[in-house]
This record gives structure tokens, C-alpha cells and sequence, in this order.
């Protein structure tokens, strides 16, 4: 796992938001493997700092769990999306777009320099 | 929004935590089932699939740690553990926890009750409308830069007229009115006040019922009307509304009451109980005058111009004024103002601010004292600590504990402080007399902060150096201490000195200031007014037209009266005059003399002007030095023109020569006024306690001159007798002649000098308090460095004396540990307090701020209490059993 990059702080909330809003209610270990295969496999996520992050989102509202059962039958805790939550990820999504877009420009010319 | 949200989860996770984390454990249970499968799905072993889902999550408990973190929050839980950790040590030592408790309660009480006066009187701008634009208007001297007089009312309307920098002026002056009763009640005497129109409307204050005075009002010849103060319309008609509009009887005179002013209007004095209009009421003469100086002048300056501006322009009018008038009368050559809120806090700041620094240093002795305790307390759990750092605790963490268990002392100090201020306050505001504003001193929102923002401080201050000091570098030397080590923590014994002569120096300064304020006060006290004081009963009456309009009816009251009261059983003396010594300046007159070469145009003689009848004299003890006083002959007005004068009088007006036969005009009624025969010299009395012997001058009341007769106090002497059982029959008598007059002032002379010594002695007494309680501290403070350092050398006091060491040695030993501090201490406090007492020098009267009685006996007080606190411990070590000191431990 050593050329996986980890995941920077600040951006895990917004790919728990975003996989939560493509796929619908989902728990923990299935948002954690989801985020790494989307990634292509790229990131590498320590599991144990997903749970606090699933909490702090659910603290603040965007998100609800309920238990339920998985696709082998264990129960297990499924989180989704709350109202303020959909209308959460357009908003970080949008400023975390702007936000590479600037550092985009700033790369850009260093790059045909 | 959504950070609070979270928050309030956060705190109520605190609480049901026990759930949340069951909760979890399954959820993570059923993330490891899941990944277990995944990695045995992969062709992992089911060994191996547990030990990389295990790496993969980071640790079971990890993950628990940090889930926990984030469902509580970990910040509150620890200083929640550290409170419940500090109520627990402090329950183990209640003794100590009570002690330091009422110490820091004391403290803080007092501050916050005192902070409560000065916010409410000092600091809070008065209840009127923009007061930063209200100021006081005075006529001054250029010579006396402090001079500040009250202004004549002919002054007054030219200031009114000319003046550029000021919206409006408005004038009022003291007065009396006989409120008569309306059915069958008792007449009663009332203060009042003449007020210009405008007075109120410039104050911003209006009427709660009725109307306010309007211009058509306050003119000569107007119809009579009067606006009462709240008090009186309480009082004496019930509240009743209806009361505006229908007429009451001033000085036998109808008036309609126009209006009643709202309960919190006590300007100029909670006395005042209703107003007059000025012009209505002044007599002509005085309104033209610039001349007679009677008025209180208050003016709202114009936005955006200063004060100094405005003052100087009125001033330049006053000029004009004096160079046109003054060599027919004397007029003042200048103007000067100050803020509205400066008159009326003027005389008490300077106490309050004394009393404001004393509480101050009662609470920095009790923080000290509080801060020794701990010093203690930490020394003594000095292993403790050392193999809590061993085991990993942190600095930080350790000293949060202490500064807790600190702070836990002082919020519940400050919490029986508050009780204590509440009570305080109250009392304060009862006990002082003349106190301005006293009806809006009550404690609320900011006062609380205050006493929180101390009470934190008090916390912080007292407990951050122990827990330094403690947990310092070096706490684990501790461990490395052999059981037997003796005088190990001599550093922290020498911090606790230090500690202890701050203490004992400040409480030098106090003592010192409350010994200057004590002594100054006994001065004034026993201050010789220069007549008797003892077994003397004065009441004061106003003889009121058109009852008493002629001479002859005055003249018949007052003889008839002093006849009945001369027959009284027990009546020893009875008299009349004005004013009696001790009882204020009250007015003087102008005065010239024949005999005498003209003075230079501008120069103004004057001399305090009373009145006597031939009986109040010898009644009130004042002696007769040369010449006569008044006889039975000097009775109406034909033969009046005598004077009685004081020795002062004729030492500054006739220093050489002879007084007896001169002539005086005096010129209060018309110019150049009528001369007035100097027939006898009496004594000199003093005017007030604390001011100086004047030129004061007797005018006969008997010769029934409306002017200066009417306004009269009964003096009544009763030898070797408490003469107040003569009150109610004289009472009795006046209502007899006349059941219309009312009577006020019903005092004796005691009381009299006691009422204008009561501030002085109110503030000696408290500053003596808190001295007082400040040396208790300190000597409790003593007693405990003392009592500890003796423990702490049991060990080797014990192998002194199986040495051999005398019993009077090792006494010696401890007393000279103990007393170091308290002369290093006293030392430092007489050199600050040679400092502090020129801060209070003005507050003293006849006493110099280096008084070397009072700096001996706190020198001989405060090494009396050290030697006192020191002796006990002392005692103690000479006590020691050697056999047993050297088993212990």
C-alpha cells in the first residue's frame, strides 16, 4: 500500500457525502470500499477515522443512520442522505470545483514554463 | 447553525454515553464481519482475513478512542473530572475548605458591594436626558482657581441672555415651605426648591401627571402653583391623581399643584418634596441683585460646543458685570462650570475611592492567604504529584487540577460573596448619610459580571503560583528523597515567606490609613465648637406671612413662647437665634464701617450673620468676653440697632483698637444700609467642625424685623438632666399657640455634632474594619507557614534536642523563623504606606499623613499579632518528643 496517497483532511466528509448521494443508503464498510474503488484504488482510507467522520456529518445533520440488514443478511448500519445533506454536497462539491480550478491556473503555466 | 447542532449532541453525548458506545462495538463488530468475508472471499485464511481488516480499521480500540472523542466532548469530561477530583480533596480537608471559603467570601463580598456604590453613584450617568451636556454653572474668583460660588440671580439673567454656547440655563434655590394640613392633619415644615420654568423641561424630566411649570408661571405676581415630588404625593395625599389641579396651603398661602414628578427625580436631594417657580417666589430684590448670591445655576450646552468654550464666553459677560457693579456691592469677577455629575457625586468620590482601594487590598491579602493555604496543601502532596509525573501525567494536566481546586474555593466564595454584597449594599446605603443617588444603588447585570470577573481572577491569581511552584522542574526529587531527608523543601517554605510579607505589608498600609482616618475622625469629634453640647434641645420653626407679617405678631410668638418654655419644669435656659454653632454656614451679610477709612473699590467685607434673643447665650453656653449682650430693652423695632459680635470679628476687623460702641453698616436691605451699634463680644463658636473660626455677628430676633426674625431655633438647656422628655411638651406648647406651625429638627446638640461627623466616622469605622480583618488574616496566615514549617522540621528538631539543644534555643529558632517575615513585611509597608497616605490626605482633618502615634501602634499591633501567631507553633516545637521525631516516618 505504499504508493497510496491518504486521504487529505477535510476532503473525506465530502466523498462520504457524494457516495452516500450516488448510491443511496449505504453502511460504513460499504461507503469505505466504495470510496476506495472509486479512487481506482489510489487512496488508501484507515477505516477507524471514517467512523468519527460518519458521526461529526450526522452530528450536523446531513446525514441519518438506521440498522438494517446487509446483502448477507448481518445487520449492519446503513446511513443516508437527509435533505440538508443533498443540498450540502452541491455546495462543498462546488467550492472544492473552484477551489482546484484556482489551483488549476496556478499549475498550468508552471507546466508549459 | 449546524456547529451548534452538533454541539448540543456533543454535550447531551456526554451524558449517555454508555449506550452510544454499545452501539458503536456492533457497528464495528458487523464492518469486520463484513471485511472478514471479503478478505476470506479473496482466498485469504480466516486468520489472516481478521488481521488485515484489524490493520485496515487501525485498531479496534483506536477507533473506539476516537469515536468516543467525537461523540462527547473531551475538553468538558476532563474539567468535569478535575471539579469532581477537587470537591473530593477539599471534602477530605472541610476544615480548610470552609476557612479559605468565608475568607474568599469576605473578600469578594465586600468588593462587589462596594463596586455597587461606585458604579451606581460614579460611574452610571445621571437619569437625565444627554446628562454628558448638563453643567454646573458657578461664580468664580481668578484669584481662588477652587473658588466656586453660588450665583446672584441678577448675574443669572444676564448669563441667560448673552450666552452663545449653551441651549438653555435654568436657576433654582433652597427653600422651606409650612405645608399646612388640609382636614385635621398635622401641619408639617417641608423642603422645597425655587426652580427657574425651564428647569425640568432642560433636565429632560417630565411630569408623571400633570404639566410642568411654563413661562407664564414663573413671573411676580403670578398665580400661585406648585409641582410635588413623588415622595410627598405618596405621603402626605395618598397617590391620589385627582390631587392635580385642587390647591394646597404653603405659608398660610393657596397654591394648585400643576404636576408630580416621577419617583426617581431626587435632584437636588431626596429632601426636596416640592418645587415653586423662581420669579413667583424670590423676592424682586434678589432678582435684580448681582449682589446676593443664592442660586444654583445648571445649563445644557449646545451640541458640539465644549464646556471650557461656552464657560468662558458667560465668564466675559460676569466681567462686564463686575466692572460695572462692583464698587456698590460685591460681585463675583468670573465664571466656571463643571459637569452636572461632578456637583452631585463631588464630596463622597473621595471616600468611596478610599474605601474602593482598602476592599481592594482586603481581597489582594485574602488571594495572598489563599494562595499560602495551597502552597501548603501542594507541599504536603508532594510525593503525589512526583509519581503522578512519573506515570505520565503532564505539567499542564497537574496544574489544571490545583487551578481548579482554587477555583473551585473562590467560586463558591464568590457565590456567598454575592449574598453578602447584596446585604452590603443595602446596609451601606442606609448608614450613609447624604450618600447622592442612594435610591439607584442596587447590584444588577453588570455588578454580577463584575463579581464573576473577580471572583475568576481571585481563582487564577491565588492558584497559579502554587500549581507552578508544585509541578515545577525538580518534582522528581521528590522520589529520590530518602524517607529521612529533613528541610527538603526549603524553596517552597521561602515562597510561602514571600507570600506572607506581601501579606503583612499590605496589611501595614491598611492599618496605617484606617489609624490616620480613626484618629482624624476622634479629632473632629472632639473638636471644641465652643459652646455647650451636652443636655441641649434645639427645634427649628419658620414664622410665615400674612400670619406674622407685622412686627409686633413675631415679636409677641417668640416672647410668649420662651416664657412658657422658661416655666417648664427642668427648663434650665431657653433662647432663640437662627442657626445654632455646628449646624453649617447657613448665610453672611455684608458689612461696612464708619469709624473706619473707606475701602478700596472692590474690596467686600463680611461677617456670618445670626440672631440671638437676650436668653441664648447663657442658654447655650456660648461666654460673654466684654461689653453686654442683648437686654429685655432691644425689643421691636424701634430700638434695634444693636450687634453682638464674636472675638474673631473683632480680631480681623478691629485688631487694634476697641470694638465696644463702633458702628457697622450692614447692607441687606438697602445701600448703604443701617449702622448698627457693636455692644458686646461673646466667644467663638464654630459654623461646622471642620472649618475654621469667621467674623459672625449677632442681630437682635426680638426686634421683630420680618427680615431676620422669623426664621428662628428654639435652644433649650437642661441642667445635669437628659432634656428630650422636654420635647413633647414644648411640641405641645407651640401647637397650643399655634396649631398651624410646624416644628422640625426636634434635636439635641449631640445629635446635631453627630450628624456631620457620621460620614467621617462611617468611613473610619469600616476602613477599621477591613484593617482589622486584614490583620487577622495575616496573622492567620502566620500562624500556618509557622505551624507548617514546624512540621515539616520535626525530624530535626527532634536531633537538636537529643543533641542537647535548650528548650529556650530551639524557641528562639522558630520564633526568629517566623517574625523575619513579619519585619521584612513591616518594613515594606510603612515605606509604602508613607505613599498611600498622601493619597488620602485631603479626607484628614487635623491629622498629618506621618503621624507617629498611629505608625507606633500599628508597628506595636501588627508584631503583636506575629509574635501571638508565631508563639503557638513555637511552643509546640520545643514540645517535641525527640524519641518519637526520630521514629517518625
Amino acid at each position: 500500500m505504499g504508493n497510496k496517497a491518504d486521504v487529505w483532511q477535510g476532503t473525506l466528509a465530502l466523498m462520504v457525502l457524494k457516495t452516500l448521494e450516488t448510491m443511496g443508503s449505504l453502511h460504513g464498510y460499504g461507503i469505505a470500499r466504495r470510496i476506495e474503488q472509486t479512487s481506482g484504488d489510489l487512496l488508501s482510507l484507515n477505516y477507524g477515522t471514517l467512523y468519527p467522520a460518519l458521526l461529526k456529518l450526522e452530528q450536523e445533520g446531513y446525514i441519518t443512520s438506521s440498522w438494517g440488514a446487509s446483502e448477507n443478511n448481518r445487520r449492519a448500519k446503513y446511513y443516508e442522505l437527509t435533505r440538508a445533506g443533498k443540498k450540502q454536497v452541491k455546495k462543498e462539491a462546488a467550492d472544492w470545483e473552484q477551489t482546484t480550478a484556482i489551483l488549476a491556473r496556478f499549475l498550468a503555466p508552471a507546466e508549459e514554463a | 447553525m449546524r456547529r451548534l447542532r452538533a454541539l448540543w449532541l456533543r454535550v447531551r453525548g456526554m451524558f449517555a454515553s454508555g449506550r452510544a458506545e454499545a452501539e458503536f462495538s456492533a457497528e464495528l463488530e458487523s464492518h469486520l464481519a463484513m471485511n472478514i468475508e471479503d478478505g476470506v472471499r479473496a482466498g485469504l485464511s480466516r486468520e489472516e482475513a481478521r488481521r488485515q481488516a484489524l490493520i485496515r480499521l487501525g485498531g479496534m480500540e483506536q477507533a473506539k478512542i476516537a469515536q468516543r472523542e467525537r461523540c462527547g466532548l473531551p475538553v468538558v469530561e476532563a474539567l468535569g473530572r478535575d471539579v469532581a477530583y477537587g470537591v473530593r480533596t477539599l471534602r477530605k480537608n472541610p476544615g480548610f475548605a470552609i476557612v479559605s471559603i468565608l475568607v474568599i467570601a469576605i473578600g469578594i463580598g465586600a468588593n462587589a458591594a462596594l463596586f455597587t456604590v461606585v458604579r451606581s453613584v460614579l460611574l452610571r450617568p445621571l437619569p437625565f436626558a444627554d446628562p454628558d451636556r448638563l453643567v454646573m454653572m458657578y461664580g468664580h474668583n481668578p484669584d481662588d482657581p477652587d473658588s466656586r460660588n453660588v450665583v446672584a440671580a441678577g448675574d443669572f439673567y444676564e448669563w441667560q441672555k448673552a450666552s452663545q454656547g449653551f441651549e438653555q440655563m435654568a436657576i433654582w434655590r433652597w427653600s422651606g415651605y409650612n405645608l399646612s394640613g388640609q382636614k385635621n392633619e398635622l401641619p408639617e415644615m417641608v423642603s422645597a426648591a425655587y426652580g427657574s420654568w425651564n428647569l425640568f423641561s432642560m433636565l429632560g424630566v417630565q411630569p408623571v401627571l400633570g404639566r410642568s411649570f411654563d413661562p407664564n408661571d414663573d413671573k411676580a405676581g403670578a398665580s400661585r402653583t406648585v409641582i410635588l415630588n413623588w415622595g410627598l404625593f405618596k405621603r402626605r395625599f395618598n397617590g391620589d391623581p385627582a390631587i392635580v389641579g385642587k390647591t394646597i396651603r404653603l405659608n398660610s398661602q393657596t397654591y394648585t399643584v400643576v404636576g408630580v414628578l416621577p419617583g426617581w427625580f431626587t435632584y437636588p436631594d431626596p429632601e426636596v418634596q416640592l418645587w415653586t417657580p423662581y420669579r413667583l417666589e424670590e423676592n424682586p430684590q434678589n432678582i435684580e441683585s448681582h449682589f446676593n448670591h443664592m442660586g444654583h445655576v445648571i445649563a445644557r450646552l449646545k451640541p458640539g460646543v465644549s464646556r471650557e468654550q461656552a464657560t468662558q464666553q458667560v465668564s466675559g459677560v460676569q466681567h462686564q458685570l463686575f466692572l460695572r457693579y462692583n464698587n456698590s456691592g460685591p460681585v463675583v469677577a468670573g465664571v466656571t462650570s463643571q459637569p452636572l455629575v461632578n456637583e452631585v457625586v463631588g464630596e463622597v468620590k473621595k471616600p468611596l475611592y478610599i474605601l474602593m482601594g482598602a476592599v481592594g487590598c482586603l481581597l489582594l491579602i485574602a488571594c495572598l492567604n489563599l494562595s499560602n493555604l495551597l502552597v501548603a496543601r501542594a507541599a504536603a502532596r508532594r510525593k503525589e504529584i512526583a509519581i503522578r509525573t512519573a506515570l505520565g501525567s503532564s505539567r499542564a494536566r497537574l496544574c489544571r487540577e490545583q487551578l481548579t481546586e482554587s477555583l473551585l474555593i473562590c467560586v463558591a466564595g464568590g457565590a456567598v460573596g454575592l449574598v453578602l454584597a447584596v446585604w452590603a449594599t443595602r446596609w451601606l446605603t442606609t448608614r450613609w448619610v447624604d450618600m447622592p443617588r442612594a435610591e439607584a444603588v442596587h447590584p444588577d447585570g453588570v455588578v454580577v459580571a463584575f463579581a464573576v470577573g473577580i471572583t475568576l481572577l481571585t481563582g487564577i491569581l491565588s492558584g497559579l503560583l502554587p500549581a507552578l511552584s508544585a509541578t515545577g522542574r525538580g518534582v522528581l526529587s521528590a522520589l529520590q528523597d530518602a524517607s529521612r531527608t529533613i528541610g527538603g523543601s526549603a524553596s517552597r517554605a521561602s515562597l510561602r515567606k514571600v507570600l506572607l510579607t506581601a501579606e503583612i505589608a499590605l496589611t501595614v498600609v491598611l492599618l496605617v490609613c484606617a489609624g490616620l482616618l480613626f484618629k482624624s475622625f476622634v479629632r473632629l469629634r472632639s473638636v471644641d465648637l465652643g459652646c455647650r453640647t451636652d443636655n441641649v434641645l434645639t427645634m427649628k420653626f419658620f414664622l410665615r406671612r400674612p400670619k406674622y407679617a407685622q412686627p409686633e405678631q413675631i415679636v409677641a410668638f417668640h416672647t410668649g413662647l420662651l416664657e412658657k418654655v422658661r416655666a417648664l419644669p427642668g427648663v434650665e435656659g431657653a433662647g432663640l437665634t437662627n442657626v445654632v454653632p455646628g449646624d453649617g454656614y447657613y448665610g453672611d451679610t455684608g458689612i461696612r464701617f464708619p469709624e473706619h477709612p473707606p475701602l478700596p473699590p472692590g474690596v467686600h467685607q463680611f461677617a456670618i450673620y445670626r440672631t440671638a434673643d437676650p436668653g441664648y447665650f447663657s442658654a447655650m453656653g456660648i461666654p460673654l468676653v466684654r461689653g453686654r449682650v442683648f437686654t429685655e430693652d432691644e425689643r421691636g423695632m424701634t430700638n434695634d440697632k444693636h450687634i453682638v459680635i464674636n472675638q474673631q470679628f473683632a480680631r480681623e476687623y478691629f485688631p487694634n483698637e476697641d470694638s465696644i460702641g463702633k458702628h457697622v453698616f450692614v447692607s441687606w436691605e438697602s445701600d448703604p444700609g443701617d449702622a448698627y451699634e457693636v455692644i458686646g463680644i461673646v466667644g467663638d463658636t464654630l459654623y461646622a467642625l471642620d472649618q475654621p473660626v469667621k467674623p459672625m455677628i449677632w442681630f437682635p430676633i426680638l426686634s421683630g424685623n420680618p427680615v431676620e426674625s422669623v426664621d428662628a431655633m428654639l435652644v433649650v438647656h437642661s441642667r445635669g438632666r437628659d432634656v428630650t422628655p422636654l420635647a413633647l411638651p414644648i411640641q405641645k406648647l407651640i401647637a397650643q399657640m399655634d396649631p398651624d406651625l410646624p416644628v422640625s429638627r426636634v434635636l439635641t446638640m449631640e445629635q446635631i455634632v453627630g450628624e456631620s461627623t457620621a460620614n467621617s466616622s462611617f468611613s473610619a469605622t469600616l476602613v477599621l474594619a477591613f484593617a482589622g480583618l486584614s490583620l487577622l488574616l495575616a496573622a492567620v496566615g502566620l500562624y500556618g507557614v509557622l505551624s507548617y514549617l514546624v512540621t515539616q522540621r520535626t525530624t530535626e528538631i527532634g536531633i537538636r534536642i537529643a543533641l542537647g539543644a535548650r528548650r529556650t534555643q530551639l524557641l528562639q529558632l522558630v520564633m526568629l523563623d517566623g517574625l523575619r517575615p513579619a519585619f521584612v513585611g513591616l518594613a515594606l509597608g510603612i515605606a509604602g504606606s508613607v505613599g498611600a497616605t498622601q493619597l488620602i490626605r485631603s479626607v484628614l482633618y487635623a491629622t498629618r499623613p506621618l503621624d507617629a502615634v498611629v505608625y507606633v501602634s500599628v508597628i506595636v499591633t501588627l508584631l503583636l499579632a506575629a509574635a501571638a501567631a508565631c508563639l503557638v507553633p513555637a511552643w509546640r516545637a520545643t514540645r517535641v518528643n525527640p524519641i518519637q521525631a526520630l521514629r517518625a516516618e
